[in-house]
């Protein structure tokens, strides 16, 4: 199969690779891109481990053609923080303990990122429902619940 | 940020990490998508796999046609088994009688026994290619007779699975402690059932990984391994590939969860690292989430029936069980078939005082994907059937729930207690856990509120569920009865480099539990340095002769015992060689948070300093004082160590829809001394949720013909955080067990309890209306059922 050349905008810069067009964008983001932070855990949108930002929208980068990244801004986990200088939310889920053994997590991570900027999480129920769309199954949670409250809370200039 | 990290140092008092909520340290690497999970691992010119998977459960293969696949382009090679006849099928040993191994090929030769058991191999350029290839490979197969159900699998004249298992019957084995079936005719109570768990995944959200890399010059294999058990995989690769271990690494990388399923040796992982060395190219194989369903080791499936004998105060006086476990079609390596259905029968009794017992199990192979070690192992469905039988004895007798329990749990008094499988309890809180669990529940306003929802159409259950389980097993009791590995011992070693930092290195292999963190906190108050200053290598079978992994809940006590002690053991050379620097007595020299120093005087110096003294200044120590700063200790607890709890569960039941929403769950625990209390919470809380699903969404549905039903996670459901309430954990130190850290272990228990909790909240919930819950999960669809069967009654 012929490839197809994909140029778009990866946390900030611009890249090009190509790429055969059936190839999914979580393949092409890890294999391609060699960005491996963008995790699969099921290749059929469920889990959310590959949940990347499309133009600043969560999506599925496993339900998702390489060639529907081309012109496009992709945000993945790699654009969030440093080892050495951890994002906000980085910081909240490590101070929670809100990861454990982290294949899901720059999943909820870019999940987060998005539903703090448009959903209000009054109560921990909502916390909740916004995070349903992503699976994890070590930490049951309760971790991460109390992780995104406490960005809430900042967020809206709330003290604990 | 940094809180627990940053302590000040103190010069009299060694800093103390154990018992911290220490801010882990894998987390940075983890959070920036920095870690390094075996998918991830990208080499030179390697090679890609695509499995061909059985799509019948039991069938003859008559022919392979890989003409077409092996003109594709990309595609190197296709194989089968005939490929693969100079390696030996995995065969579990026991030295259990009354115990049949089974013989699994590498591929199917012959015959399939399961729908996903690997068929045929493509290895291409990229995955995508492997997978074109391996579709265009056309297997024909003629169907044979198969029993799926394991009961009509162990029915006379059912069709054989394996030549080598006699009426399908793997094991069986029977537990006896005084004489139960009288003591049961006699009991002025009986309650009695016959309780299932379905067959579930564990469902770790990375799914199984493989990559090897092949070394041309050395001949050398490194396998890249989303395993538990590094250790275990390294010496049955090196005797099915006749290769020494020094040139055999497994190397377990950063590993995204495990659960069990992650925990037994898989045919992938032989045939990537002999693909590599035959190919002499690095292979990959990715597992997609239909293989995980198919083709990881599956938790559960048995039919418990049992009977429990009371007498006039709720006493209890027998337990007997007939246990019927489904463990598939091969019995797994290294652990064999009895892990799950022997345990069943060891824990049934509980933590409570039974006098006379009898459980027998019988394992039968059945044509579905085999069973392994599923977090809890075994324990999960004895709780779930003892404590539905407690909770029905407690109707029976007109009790409350905690106090039947309260009545027949193991006294502190009359601790060690052996139960009737023979496995003995040390001091460990079960009344307290049950009296915490007790006052948080506060029966008498639940009550109050349960009959005022039920007269608005909403009912409400509460559930209790009391267990105890053995963790850090030593070596005097195997995991597994009768296997041939020793899981009872571990092995730190712990070294100060020439910079002065320190590197503890052991055979553990982590996937999720911190113990990076763990280890580093234990070390660090050991030896006096802080956590951030200790450096832990774990899973690389190169960096430790022997050690198995990371499972049945063992790495803190066991892993975390042999640090202790290798540590205290380096201390000495550290203090000694110090000593000689300061011109002092060794017992006058103190560390803490990396410095050397003696109080009340000026002596003081970092490690570096302390190393380059030892290793690198020729002048400042004598020349037989320059020791290597490096201390190997082994522990061995020998027996376990006891480890206890109660849950409590909430539900409401929407009396229109049937929907059974878990509206509160608690835990009260005692796992001895917490190394770090976070980790322990989100241990528990991952258990607990773990548990919930077990209850209420979790099944590996299978027809009558052995097809799985459930093979993607839009069949196969697990909780979400809008599924899961706010979990409530109490932490109870009774006596600390007698080992080095007084740790016990903790990393299953909320699997264990929950699933018996919430069977039991929900059968409070539908009391009034005659029915409980034998089976779970327990869904709306299945509630309906149970309502309308006994309506028609």
């Amino acid at each position: 199969m012929s490839e197809i050349d994909i140029t778009l905008t990866l946390n900030g810069e611009e890249v090009r690779a190509r790429a055969e067009p059936r190839m999914l964008a979580s393949d092409f983001l890890r294999d391609r891109l060699r960005c491996t932070g963008t995790h699969v855990g099921c290749e059929h949108g469920v889990c959310g481990a590959c949940t990347i930002r499309l133009d600043g929208v969560t999506a599925r980068a496993c339900l998702l053609f390489a060639a529907q990244l081309d012109g496009a801004r992709v945000d993945t986990v790699e654009g969030l923080g440093t080892v050495r200088n951890l994002h906000p939310i980085q910081e909240a889920f490590r101070r929670h303990h809100a990861l454990q053994c982290g294949f899901c997590t720059p999943g909820f991570l870019m999940t987060v990122a998005e539903i703090l900027e448009t959903h209000p999480l009054r109560t921990d129920e909502e916390i909740r429902d916004a995070l349903s769309g992503n699976l994890c199954r070590c930490t049951g949670y309760e971790h991460i619940v109390r992780a995104v409250r406490d960005l809430v809370d900042a967020r809206d200039g709330v003290t604990a | 940020m940094t809180d627990a990290l940053a302590l000040a140092p103190v010069e009299t008092v060694r800093p103390k990490y154990i018992g911290k909520p220490v801010q882990r340290l894998e987390d940075p690497r983890l959070l920036a998508g920095a870690g390094r999970y075996t998918a991830d691992i990208q080499l030179d010119r390697m090679l890609h796999l695509a499995f061909v998977r059985a799509d019948q459960a039991h069938a003859e293969i008559r022919a392979i046609d890989t003409n077409a696949a092996a003109a594709m382009p990309g595609v190197v090679a296709v194989l089968t088994a005939a490929d693969f006849a100079d390696v030996a099928d995995l065969v579990a040993t026991s030295r259990m009688q009354t115990y049949n191994a089974t013989h699994c090929p590498l591929l199917a030769r012959d015959r399939v026994r399961y729908v996903g058991e690997a068929v045929a191999i493509v290895v291409a350029a990229d995955r995508y290619r492997a997978e074109d290839a391996a579709a265009a490979i056309a297997v024909d197969y003629a169907p044979l007779a198969a029993a799926i159900d394991p009961a009509a699998a162990l029915a006379p004249g059912a069709p054989q699975l394996h030549p080598e298992v006699p009426g399908n019957l793997v094991l069986e084995r029977e537990f006896r402690t005084g004489d139960a079936a009288a003591a049961i005719a006699e009991a002025a109570h009986v309650v009695e059932g016959t309780f299932r768990l379905a067959r579930k995944s564990p469902l770790a959200i990375e799914t199984r990984a493989y990559v090897a890399d092949y070394d041309r010059g050395r001949d050398a294999i490194t396998l890249f391994s989303s395993t538990q058990i590094p250790g275990v995989v390294r010496d049955a690769l090196a005797s099915l590939l006749h290769l020494p271990g020094n040139r055999l690494r497994v190397v377990a990388p950063d590993v995204g969860g495990g659960f069990g399923g992650k925990g037994s040796l898989y045919v992938e992982e032989v045939i990537v690292a002999a693909l590599a060395r035959r190919l002499e190219r690095p292979v990959k194989y990715v597992g997609d989430r239909l293989e995980d369903l198919t083709s990881t080791s599956q938790g559960f499936d048995e039919v418990v029936e049992a009977r429990l004998g009371l007498d006039a105060e709720g006493r209890f006086v027998a337990l007997e069980a007939e246990v019927i476990g489904d463990i598939g079609a091969y019995s797994i390596y290294p652990w064999t078939a009895a892990l799950e259905p022997v345990q069943v029968v060891s824990f049934l009794p509980g933590p409570y005082r039974i006098a006379a017992y009898r459980g027998r199990v019988r394992a039968a192979t059945t044509p579905k994907p085999p069973t392994g070690p599923y977090r809890g192992v075994g324990r999960p469905m004895a709780v779930f059937a003892l404590e539905r039988l407690v909770d029905m004895a407690a109707v029976r007798l007109g009790l409350p729930p905690d106090e039947i329990r309260r009545r027949n749990l193991v006294r502190p008094e009359d601790f060690p207690f052996r139960i009737g499988s023979g496995i003995r309890w040390d001091r460990s809180g079960f009344l307290e856990c049950l009296d915490a669990a007790s006052v948080a529940a506060d029966l008498t306003e639940f009550r109050r509120r349960q009959a005022e929802a039920r007269a608005a159409g909403r009912w409400l259950g509460i559930g209790f569920a009391s267990y105890a389980e053995l963790t850090g097993i030593g070596s005097r009791i195997a995991v597994a009865p009768g296997m041939p590995i020793n899981t009872g011992s571990e092995t730190a070693t712990i070294r100060i480099d020439a910079t002065g930092a320190v590197t503890a290195t052991f055979a553990m292999a982590s996937h999720g539990q911190s113990l990076e963190t763990t280890l580093a906190q234990i070390v660090a108050e050991e030896l006096g340095v802080r956590p951030q200053d200790v450096a832990v290598v774990q899973g690389d079978t190169d960096a430790a002769a022997h050690g198995t992994g990371t499972y049945a809940s063992r790495s803190a006590v066991i892993g975390g015992g042999a640090a202790i002690r290798a540590t205290r053991t380096l201390l000495g050379k550290v203090k000694a060689a110090a000593a000689l620097l300061f011109d002092v007595d060794p017992a006058e020299v103190e560390t803490g948070d990396g410095v050397i120093f003696v109080p009340g005087t000026n002596h003081r110096i970092d490690f570096a300093d302390l190393a380059r003294a030892v290793y690198s200044d020729m002048a400042a120590l004598p020349h037989d004082a320059r020791a290597t700063l490096e201390a190997q200790e082994s522990f061995d607890p020998r027996l376990g160590t006891t480890t206890s709890a109660t849950h409590l569960a909430e539900v409401e039941i929407d009396a229109e829809t049937l929907a059974i929403r878990l509206t509160r769950f608690f835990v009260a625990e005692d796992c001895g001394r917490m190394i770090n209390p976070l980790v322990v919470d989100g241990q528990v809380h991952g258990g607990v949720v773990q548990g919930i699903g077990v209850a209420l969404l979790e099944e590996l549905q299978f027809d009558e013909t052995g097809q799985i039903l459930s093979a993607s996670l839009a069949d196969y459901l697990i909780p979400t955080a809008a599924e899961v309430p706010s979990l409530g954990v109490a932490h109870l130190e009774t006596e600390l067990p007698a080992n080095p850290g007084g740790f016990r272990g903790m990393g299953e228990g909320g699997t264990i309890g929950a699933p018996a909790a919430i069977a039991n909240a929900v059968s409070d919930a539908v009391a009034h209306l005659g029915v409980g819950v034998a089976t779970l999960p327990i869904t709306p669809s299945k509630l309906a059922r149970l309502l309308a069967d006994n309506e028609k009654e």
